[in-house]
Protein backbone atom coordinates (compact mmCIF):
# COMPACT_ATOMS: atom_id res chain seq x y z
CA UNK A 1 0.00 0.00 0.00
CA UNK A 2 1.88 2.86 0.63
CA UNK A 3 4.78 3.79 1.69
CA UNK A 4 6.20 6.54 4.62
CA UNK A 5 6.88 10.02 2.99
CA UNK A 6 10.34 9.86 1.52
CA UNK A 7 10.31 6.47 0.20
CA UNK A 8 13.57 5.69 1.33
CA UNK A 9 12.17 3.23 4.13
CA UNK A 10 10.20 0.21 3.35
CA UNK A 11 6.81 0.29 2.63
CA UNK A 12 4.97 -0.91 6.12
CA UNK A 13 2.95 -3.14 6.36
CA UNK A 14 -0.97 -3.14 5.83
CA UNK A 15 -3.34 -1.79 8.61
CA UNK A 16 -6.70 -1.19 8.23
CA UNK A 17 -7.96 1.95 7.90
CA UNK A 18 -11.23 2.77 10.05
CA UNK A 19 -13.40 6.05 9.53
CA UNK A 20 -15.82 5.92 12.74
CA UNK A 21 -18.41 8.90 12.07
CA UNK A 22 -19.40 9.32 16.00
CA UNK A 23 -21.96 11.83 17.71
CA UNK A 24 -20.54 14.17 19.92
CA UNK A 25 -23.11 13.27 23.01
CA UNK A 26 -22.59 9.88 23.24
CA UNK A 27 -20.27 7.74 21.31
CA UNK A 28 -17.56 10.79 21.75
CA UNK A 29 -17.78 11.32 24.89
CA UNK A 30 -17.74 7.49 25.16
CA UNK A 31 -14.87 6.98 23.21
CA UNK A 32 -13.58 9.65 25.86
CA UNK A 33 -14.85 7.90 28.83
CA UNK A 34 -12.42 4.90 26.94
CA UNK A 35 -9.73 6.95 26.78
CA UNK A 36 -9.58 8.29 30.39
CA UNK A 37 -10.06 5.24 31.70
CA UNK A 38 -7.11 4.32 30.29
CA UNK A 39 -8.77 0.69 28.37
CA UNK A 40 -6.42 0.17 25.09
CA UNK A 41 -7.56 -0.29 21.52
CA UNK A 42 -6.45 -0.24 18.11
CA UNK A 43 -5.30 2.84 16.65
CA UNK A 44 -7.18 2.12 13.44
CA UNK A 45 -9.73 4.30 13.75
CA UNK A 46 -10.00 7.45 12.77
CA UNK A 47 -12.64 9.22 14.35
CA UNK A 48 -14.79 11.98 13.18
CA UNK A 49 -16.86 13.89 15.24
CA UNK A 50 -20.52 14.86 14.49
CA UNK A 51 -22.73 16.85 16.13
CA UNK A 52 -25.72 14.07 16.07
CA UNK A 53 -26.11 10.78 13.89
CA UNK A 54 -29.16 12.71 11.99
CA UNK A 55 -26.28 14.51 10.46
CA UNK A 56 -24.58 11.87 8.99
CA UNK A 57 -24.46 11.78 5.08
CA UNK A 58 -24.02 8.85 3.10
CA UNK A 59 -21.67 10.65 1.12
CA UNK A 60 -19.35 11.45 4.44
CA UNK A 61 -19.35 7.43 3.72
CA UNK A 62 -18.96 7.25 -0.09
CA UNK A 63 -15.81 10.14 0.58
CA UNK A 64 -13.98 7.96 3.54
CA UNK A 65 -14.33 5.33 0.71
CA UNK A 66 -12.88 6.86 -1.41
CA UNK A 67 -9.62 8.49 0.27
CA UNK A 68 -9.22 4.84 1.44
CA UNK A 69 -10.95 3.81 4.09
CA UNK A 70 -11.36 0.12 4.90
CA UNK A 71 -14.16 0.24 6.33
CA UNK A 72 -16.70 2.89 7.97
CA UNK A 73 -18.23 3.12 11.52
CA UNK A 74 -21.38 5.04 12.29
CA UNK A 75 -21.88 5.61 15.86
CA UNK A 76 -24.99 7.57 18.28
CA UNK A 77 -26.87 7.68 21.25
CA UNK A 78 -29.48 4.65 21.83
CA UNK A 79 -32.96 4.79 20.59
CA UNK A 80 -34.19 7.47 23.01
CA UNK A 81 -31.55 9.19 24.24
CA UNK A 82 -30.91 11.50 21.37
CA UNK A 83 -29.43 15.16 22.60
CA UNK A 84 -31.94 16.73 20.25
CA UNK A 85 -34.76 14.21 20.77
CA UNK A 86 -35.29 12.36 17.48
CA UNK A 87 -31.93 12.93 15.16
CA UNK A 88 -30.96 9.13 15.96
CA UNK A 89 -34.50 8.16 14.89
CA UNK A 90 -34.28 9.63 11.77
CA UNK A 91 -31.20 8.83 10.82
CA UNK A 92 -31.78 4.84 11.55
CA UNK A 93 -34.11 5.02 8.52
CA UNK A 94 -31.77 6.85 6.50
CA UNK A 95 -29.21 3.91 7.63
CA UNK A 96 -31.67 1.05 6.71
CA UNK A 97 -32.56 2.67 2.79
CA UNK A 98 -28.79 3.48 2.51
CA UNK A 99 -27.03 0.11 3.38
CA UNK A 100 -29.39 -1.61 1.34
CA UNK A 101 -28.56 0.52 -1.25
CA UNK A 102 -24.83 0.17 -1.11
CA UNK A 103 -25.61 -4.14 -1.08
CA UNK A 104 -28.03 -3.38 -4.40
CA UNK A 105 -24.33 -1.80 -5.86
CA UNK A 106 -22.69 -4.58 -4.59
CA UNK A 107 -20.55 -3.01 -1.75
CA UNK A 108 -19.81 -5.79 0.69
CA UNK A 109 -21.91 -4.86 3.57
CA UNK A 110 -19.29 -6.28 6.40
CA UNK A 111 -17.52 -2.97 5.64
CA UNK A 112 -20.02 -0.68 7.16
CA UNK A 113 -21.06 -0.64 10.96
CA UNK A 114 -23.60 0.94 12.66
CA UNK A 115 -24.01 1.14 16.27
CA UNK A 116 -25.32 2.94 19.56
CA UNK A 117 -23.05 3.85 22.27
CA UNK A 118 -23.82 5.78 25.42
CA UNK A 119 -21.47 7.94 27.13
CA UNK A 120 -21.53 5.65 29.77
CA UNK A 121 -20.01 2.57 27.69
CA UNK A 122 -16.86 3.11 26.99
CA UNK A 123 -16.04 -0.83 27.33
CA UNK A 124 -18.61 -1.18 24.13
CA UNK A 125 -16.74 1.70 22.17
CA UNK A 126 -13.41 -0.61 23.14
CA UNK A 127 -14.93 -3.90 22.41
CA UNK A 128 -16.76 -2.17 18.82
CA UNK A 129 -13.59 -0.65 17.42
CA UNK A 130 -11.73 -3.95 18.56
CA UNK A 131 -14.44 -6.26 16.35
CA UNK A 132 -14.53 -4.11 13.87
CA UNK A 133 -10.79 -4.00 13.31
CA UNK A 134 -10.47 -7.40 13.44
CA UNK A 135 -12.91 -7.95 11.07
CA UNK A 136 -11.58 -5.63 8.56
CA UNK A 137 -7.63 -7.07 9.11
CA UNK A 138 -9.52 -10.43 8.64
CA UNK A 139 -11.15 -9.25 4.86
CA UNK A 140 -7.91 -7.19 3.69
CA UNK A 141 -7.98 -3.84 1.57
CA UNK A 142 -10.70 -2.92 0.33
CA UNK A 143 -9.92 -3.86 -3.40
CA UNK A 144 -13.31 -3.00 -5.18
CA UNK A 145 -12.75 0.35 -3.95
CA UNK A 146 -9.53 0.66 -4.18
CA UNK A 147 -9.94 0.01 -8.45
CA UNK A 148 -12.01 3.01 -8.46
CA UNK A 149 -9.83 5.29 -6.70
CA UNK A 150 -6.62 4.07 -9.14
CA UNK A 151 -8.48 3.32 -12.31
CA UNK A 152 -7.31 6.97 -14.54
CA UNK B 1 -58.43 14.81 -33.74
CA UNK B 2 -58.97 12.65 -30.78
CA UNK B 3 -61.64 13.11 -27.85
CA UNK B 4 -59.12 13.88 -25.30
CA UNK B 5 -57.72 16.03 -27.31
CA UNK B 6 -60.37 18.38 -28.17
CA UNK B 7 -61.54 17.82 -24.32
CA UNK B 8 -58.20 19.05 -23.14
CA UNK B 9 -58.28 22.38 -26.04
CA UNK B 10 -61.83 22.98 -24.30
CA UNK B 11 -60.83 22.65 -20.80
CA UNK B 12 -57.88 24.75 -21.38
CA UNK B 13 -59.51 27.70 -23.29
CA UNK B 14 -61.91 28.18 -20.64
CA UNK B 15 -59.29 28.37 -18.27
CA UNK B 16 -57.39 30.78 -20.32
CA UNK B 17 -60.74 32.73 -20.69
CA UNK B 18 -62.18 32.95 -17.42
CA UNK B 19 -58.71 33.51 -15.92
CA UNK B 20 -58.72 30.82 -13.71
CA UNK B 21 -54.84 29.99 -14.93
CA UNK B 22 -51.95 32.64 -16.24
CA UNK B 23 -51.17 29.41 -18.49
CA UNK B 24 -51.53 25.69 -19.00
CA UNK B 25 -48.47 23.50 -19.44
CA UNK B 26 -49.43 20.68 -22.29
CA UNK B 27 -47.62 18.66 -24.83
CA UNK B 28 -47.46 19.70 -28.26
CA UNK B 29 -46.93 17.70 -31.89
CA UNK B 30 -43.24 17.20 -31.84
CA UNK B 31 -40.99 18.35 -35.49
CA UNK B 32 -41.34 14.20 -36.07
CA UNK B 33 -44.73 12.31 -36.45
CA UNK B 34 -43.70 10.07 -32.90
CA UNK B 35 -42.74 13.19 -30.76
CA UNK B 36 -44.16 15.60 -28.50
CA UNK B 37 -42.81 18.34 -27.28
CA UNK B 38 -44.01 20.44 -23.53
CA UNK B 39 -45.67 24.05 -24.56
CA UNK B 40 -46.68 26.44 -22.68
CA UNK B 41 -49.91 28.19 -23.49
CA UNK B 42 -50.69 31.73 -22.71
CA UNK B 43 -53.53 32.73 -24.36
CA UNK B 44 -56.52 31.07 -25.44
CA UNK B 45 -56.37 31.51 -29.27
CA UNK B 46 -53.69 29.10 -28.64
CA UNK B 47 -55.21 26.35 -27.02
CA UNK B 48 -55.12 24.31 -30.64
CA UNK B 49 -51.61 23.62 -30.08
CA UNK B 50 -52.47 21.07 -27.29
CA UNK B 51 -52.68 17.59 -27.93
CA UNK B 52 -52.89 13.56 -26.03
CA UNK B 53 -51.65 10.91 -27.89
CA UNK B 54 -49.51 7.49 -26.75
CA UNK B 55 -46.74 9.71 -27.50
CA UNK B 56 -47.13 11.99 -24.62
CA UNK B 57 -44.57 10.04 -22.56
CA UNK B 58 -42.75 12.93 -20.84
CA UNK B 59 -43.73 13.85 -17.40
CA UNK B 60 -44.47 17.66 -17.55
CA UNK B 61 -44.43 18.20 -13.77
CA UNK B 62 -40.55 18.52 -14.02
CA UNK B 63 -41.72 21.84 -15.62
CA UNK B 64 -43.34 23.17 -12.25
CA UNK B 65 -39.66 23.60 -11.13
CA UNK B 66 -38.63 26.04 -13.58
CA UNK B 67 -38.54 29.67 -13.63
CA UNK B 68 -40.77 30.91 -16.32
CA UNK B 69 -43.30 28.19 -14.61
CA UNK B 70 -42.78 29.05 -10.49
CA UNK B 71 -43.34 32.45 -11.52
CA UNK B 72 -46.97 32.25 -12.71
CA UNK B 73 -49.54 32.89 -9.62
CA UNK B 74 -51.22 30.08 -11.28
CA UNK B 75 -51.06 27.31 -14.17
CA UNK B 76 -53.05 24.45 -15.34
CA UNK B 77 -51.06 21.02 -16.16
CA UNK B 78 -52.30 18.61 -18.38
CA UNK B 79 -51.63 15.27 -16.87
CA UNK B 80 -51.55 11.58 -16.99
CA UNK B 81 -52.28 9.78 -13.63
CA UNK B 82 -48.77 8.69 -13.43
CA UNK B 83 -47.97 12.63 -13.88
CA UNK B 84 -50.42 13.21 -11.04
CA UNK B 85 -48.61 11.01 -8.60
CA UNK B 86 -45.47 13.51 -8.96
CA UNK B 87 -47.18 16.65 -8.27
CA UNK B 88 -48.50 14.93 -5.02
CA UNK B 89 -44.91 14.23 -3.85
CA UNK B 90 -44.54 17.84 -4.85
CA UNK B 91 -47.24 18.88 -2.85
CA UNK B 92 -46.46 16.79 -0.16
CA UNK B 93 -42.97 18.28 0.35
CA UNK B 94 -44.33 21.95 -0.18
CA UNK B 95 -42.69 22.62 -3.31
CA UNK B 96 -46.03 23.45 -5.26
CA UNK B 97 -48.82 25.01 -3.47
CA UNK B 98 -51.69 23.04 -4.34
CA UNK B 99 -54.18 25.99 -5.35
CA UNK B 100 -51.35 27.21 -7.43
CA UNK B 101 -51.95 24.23 -10.18
CA UNK B 102 -55.22 23.35 -11.62
CA UNK B 103 -54.60 19.56 -12.44
CA UNK B 104 -56.34 19.03 -16.05
CA UNK B 105 -56.42 14.99 -15.59
CA UNK B 106 -56.21 12.80 -19.04
CA UNK B 107 -57.44 9.29 -18.54
CA UNK B 108 -54.23 7.30 -20.54
CA UNK B 109 -54.28 3.92 -21.96
CA UNK B 110 -50.81 3.85 -21.80
CA UNK B 111 -48.23 5.46 -23.39
CA UNK B 112 -45.24 4.66 -26.05
CA UNK B 113 -41.11 5.00 -25.34
CA UNK B 114 -39.20 6.01 -28.56
CA UNK B 115 -38.23 2.19 -29.76
CA UNK B 116 -42.61 2.54 -29.88
CA UNK B 117 -42.72 -0.29 -26.68
CA UNK B 118 -44.73 0.05 -23.51
CA UNK B 119 -42.94 0.99 -20.71
CA UNK B 120 -42.83 -0.95 -17.25
CA UNK B 121 -44.90 1.67 -15.54
CA UNK B 122 -48.00 1.08 -18.00
CA UNK B 123 -47.51 -2.46 -17.28
CA UNK B 124 -48.00 -1.64 -13.72
CA UNK B 125 -50.18 1.36 -14.37
CA UNK B 126 -52.96 1.67 -11.64
CA UNK B 127 -54.14 5.18 -12.24
CA UNK B 128 -55.50 4.68 -16.26
CA UNK B 129 -58.24 6.63 -14.84
CA UNK B 130 -56.56 9.37 -12.48
CA UNK B 131 -58.16 9.79 -9.44
CA UNK B 132 -56.75 13.50 -7.65
CA UNK B 133 -57.92 16.05 -9.99
CA UNK B 134 -59.55 19.29 -10.89
CA UNK B 135 -61.25 18.27 -14.63
CA UNK B 136 -60.99 15.06 -16.24
CA UNK B 137 -61.36 14.08 -19.94
CA UNK B 138 -61.41 10.93 -21.36
CA UNK B 139 -63.36 8.00 -21.42
CA UNK B 140 -62.60 6.13 -17.91
CA UNK B 141 -60.41 3.27 -17.97
CA UNK B 142 -60.37 0.51 -15.51
CA UNK B 143 -57.04 -0.33 -14.52
CA UNK B 144 -55.64 -3.93 -14.69
CA UNK B 145 -52.26 -3.34 -13.33
CA UNK B 146 -49.46 -6.12 -13.06
CA UNK B 147 -47.52 -4.91 -9.96
CA UNK B 148 -44.86 -7.21 -10.24
CA UNK B 149 -44.01 -6.25 -13.42
CA UNK B 150 -42.43 -3.40 -11.07
CA UNK B 151 -39.80 -5.49 -9.62
CA UNK B 152 -39.18 -8.11 -11.87
CA UNK B 153 -35.97 -6.66 -12.92
CA UNK B 154 -34.56 -5.55 -9.56
CA UNK B 155 -35.18 -9.31 -8.37
CA UNK B 156 -33.04 -10.69 -11.01
CA UNK B 157 -29.93 -8.43 -9.36
CA UNK B 158 -30.98 -9.44 -6.37
CA UNK B 159 -30.44 -13.12 -7.12
CA UNK B 160 -26.64 -12.08 -8.14
CA UNK B 161 -23.60 -12.15 -5.32
CA UNK B 162 -22.49 -8.86 -4.06
CA UNK B 163 -19.44 -9.29 -6.68
CA UNK B 164 -21.32 -9.82 -9.52
CA UNK B 165 -24.00 -6.70 -8.64
CA UNK B 166 -20.89 -4.57 -8.06
CA UNK B 167 -19.75 -5.73 -11.33
CA UNK B 168 -22.85 -4.99 -13.45
CA UNK B 169 -22.85 -1.42 -11.87
CA UNK B 170 -19.45 -0.43 -12.27
CA UNK B 171 -20.25 -1.46 -16.46
CA UNK B 172 -23.17 0.73 -15.95
CA UNK B 173 -21.79 3.74 -14.53
CA UNK B 174 -18.86 3.95 -16.80
CA UNK B 175 -21.14 4.25 -19.22
CA UNK B 176 -22.62 7.80 -17.70
CA UNK B 177 -21.24 10.99 -19.12
CA UNK B 178 -22.63 12.88 -16.06
CA UNK B 179 -24.74 15.24 -18.12
CA UNK B 180 -27.44 15.08 -15.02
CA UNK B 181 -30.18 14.94 -18.32
CA UNK B 182 -31.66 11.91 -15.21
CA UNK B 183 -31.92 15.06 -12.75
CA UNK B 184 -33.27 17.49 -15.19
CA UNK B 185 -35.67 15.22 -16.57
CA UNK B 186 -36.99 14.22 -13.02
CA UNK B 187 -40.20 16.68 -11.80
CA UNK B 188 -38.69 15.41 -7.99
CA UNK B 189 -35.30 16.35 -7.90
CA UNK B 190 -35.89 19.66 -6.80
CA UNK B 191 -32.61 21.36 -4.96
CA UNK B 192 -32.26 24.41 -7.08
CA UNK B 193 -28.67 23.94 -6.36
CA UNK B 194 -27.38 20.90 -6.42
CA UNK B 195 -24.80 18.45 -4.24
CA UNK B 196 -23.38 17.34 -7.22
CA UNK B 197 -22.46 21.24 -7.92
CA UNK B 198 -20.98 22.23 -5.10
CA UNK B 199 -17.71 22.82 -4.99
CA UNK B 200 -16.89 23.84 -1.48
CA UNK B 201 -16.38 21.08 -0.56
CA UNK B 202 -16.60 18.46 -3.76
CA UNK B 203 -18.53 15.90 -2.44
CA UNK B 204 -18.85 14.44 -5.59
CA UNK B 205 -16.54 14.36 -8.31
CA UNK B 206 -17.44 16.07 -11.49
CA UNK B 207 -15.70 14.14 -13.97
CA UNK B 208 -17.07 11.26 -15.28
CA UNK B 209 -14.63 9.06 -13.99
CA UNK B 210 -15.34 5.71 -11.41
CA UNK B 211 -14.88 7.33 -8.56
CA UNK B 212 -17.70 10.23 -9.42
CA UNK B 213 -19.84 8.37 -11.46
CA UNK B 214 -20.66 5.99 -8.37
CA UNK B 215 -21.23 7.88 -5.61
CA UNK B 216 -23.48 10.13 -8.30
CA UNK B 217 -25.59 7.65 -9.36
CA UNK B 218 -25.86 5.74 -6.21
CA UNK B 219 -27.27 9.44 -4.25
CA UNK B 220 -29.10 10.76 -6.77
CA UNK B 221 -30.89 7.14 -6.00
CA UNK B 222 -30.97 7.67 -2.51
CA UNK B 223 -32.01 11.24 -2.28
CA UNK B 224 -35.54 10.14 -4.24
CA UNK B 225 -35.65 6.94 -1.65
CA UNK B 226 -39.16 7.15 -0.78
CA UNK B 227 -40.16 9.76 -3.04
CA UNK B 228 -39.70 8.19 -6.72
CA UNK B 229 -42.83 7.90 -8.27
CA UNK B 230 -40.78 5.50 -11.07
CA UNK B 231 -42.66 8.18 -14.07
CA UNK B 232 -39.16 6.65 -15.93
CA UNK B 233 -38.45 9.92 -17.41
CA UNK B 234 -34.58 9.84 -15.77
CA UNK B 235 -34.05 6.66 -17.42
CA UNK B 236 -35.94 7.85 -20.89
CA UNK B 237 -33.68 10.70 -20.90
CA UNK B 238 -30.55 8.88 -20.31
CA UNK B 239 -28.02 9.11 -23.27
CA UNK B 240 -26.06 6.35 -21.73
CA UNK B 241 -28.99 3.78 -21.41
CA UNK B 242 -28.16 3.24 -17.79
CA UNK B 243 -30.82 0.86 -15.95
CA UNK B 244 -31.28 3.80 -13.20
CA UNK B 245 -35.16 2.50 -13.08
CA UNK B 246 -33.57 -0.38 -11.09
CA UNK B 247 -31.84 1.28 -8.65
CA UNK B 248 -35.25 3.66 -8.44
CA UNK B 249 -37.45 0.64 -7.93
CA UNK B 250 -35.04 -0.94 -5.85
CA UNK B 251 -35.62 1.74 -3.70
CA UNK B 252 -39.38 1.85 -3.82
CA UNK B 253 -39.27 -1.84 -2.84
CA UNK B 254 -37.20 -1.27 0.31
CA UNK B 255 -39.25 1.50 1.15
CA UNK B 256 -42.15 -0.31 0.80
CA UNK B 257 -40.80 -3.11 2.74
CA UNK B 258 -39.39 -1.91 5.41
CA UNK B 259 -41.54 1.25 6.30
CA UNK B 260 -45.03 0.40 4.26
CA UNK B 261 -45.10 3.47 2.07
CA UNK B 262 -45.66 3.76 -1.52
CA UNK B 263 -44.63 7.05 -2.87
CA UNK B 264 -47.68 9.52 -4.95
CA UNK B 265 -50.45 8.56 -3.33
CA UNK B 266 -51.70 10.61 -0.58
CA UNK B 267 -50.53 14.18 -0.63
CA UNK B 268 -51.20 14.06 2.94
CA UNK B 269 -48.97 11.54 3.77
CA UNK B 270 -45.80 12.49 5.50
CA UNK B 271 -42.62 11.09 3.27
CA UNK B 272 -41.47 7.87 4.51
CA UNK B 273 -37.83 10.21 5.35
CA UNK B 274 -38.97 12.70 7.04
CA UNK B 275 -40.31 10.88 9.61
CA UNK B 276 -39.90 7.72 11.99
CA UNK B 277 -41.34 4.83 14.36
CA UNK B 278 -39.95 4.17 17.37
CA UNK B 279 -39.92 0.62 16.46
CA UNK B 280 -38.27 0.57 13.34
CA UNK B 281 -35.87 -1.85 12.47
CA UNK B 282 -33.19 -1.98 14.66
CA UNK B 283 -31.11 -5.35 13.74
CA UNK B 284 -28.55 -3.89 11.82
CA UNK B 285 -27.13 -1.78 14.58
CA UNK B 286 -24.74 -3.10 17.11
Amino acid sequence: MTTEAGGSKAPAAWEPKIVAFICNWCTYTGADLAGTSRMKYPPNVRVIKIPCTGRFDPLFMLKAFERGADGVLVSGCHPGDCHYTAGNYNARRKFTVWRKLLDFAGIDLDRVRFSWISAAEGGKWVETVRNFTEAIRAKGPFREYGEMIDVR
Amino acid sequence: MSDRTAGIRAIAGKWLQEGTVEAVLGWEQGTYRDKTAPVLVRKAEEVDRLVFNERCTNNLMTYLKRDPVRSLSTVGIVAKGCDIKALIGLIQESQVPREKVKILAVTCPGVRNADGKRPVKCAACDVNTPVFYDEIVGEKIASNPDRAARFRDVEALEAMTPEERHRFWREQFDKCIRCYACRQACPLCICSRCIAEKNQPQWIETSAHPRGNFAWNLIRAYHLAGRCIECEACETACPADIPLMLLNRYMAKVVEQSFGYEAGRDPQAQPPLRTFKLDDDNSFIL
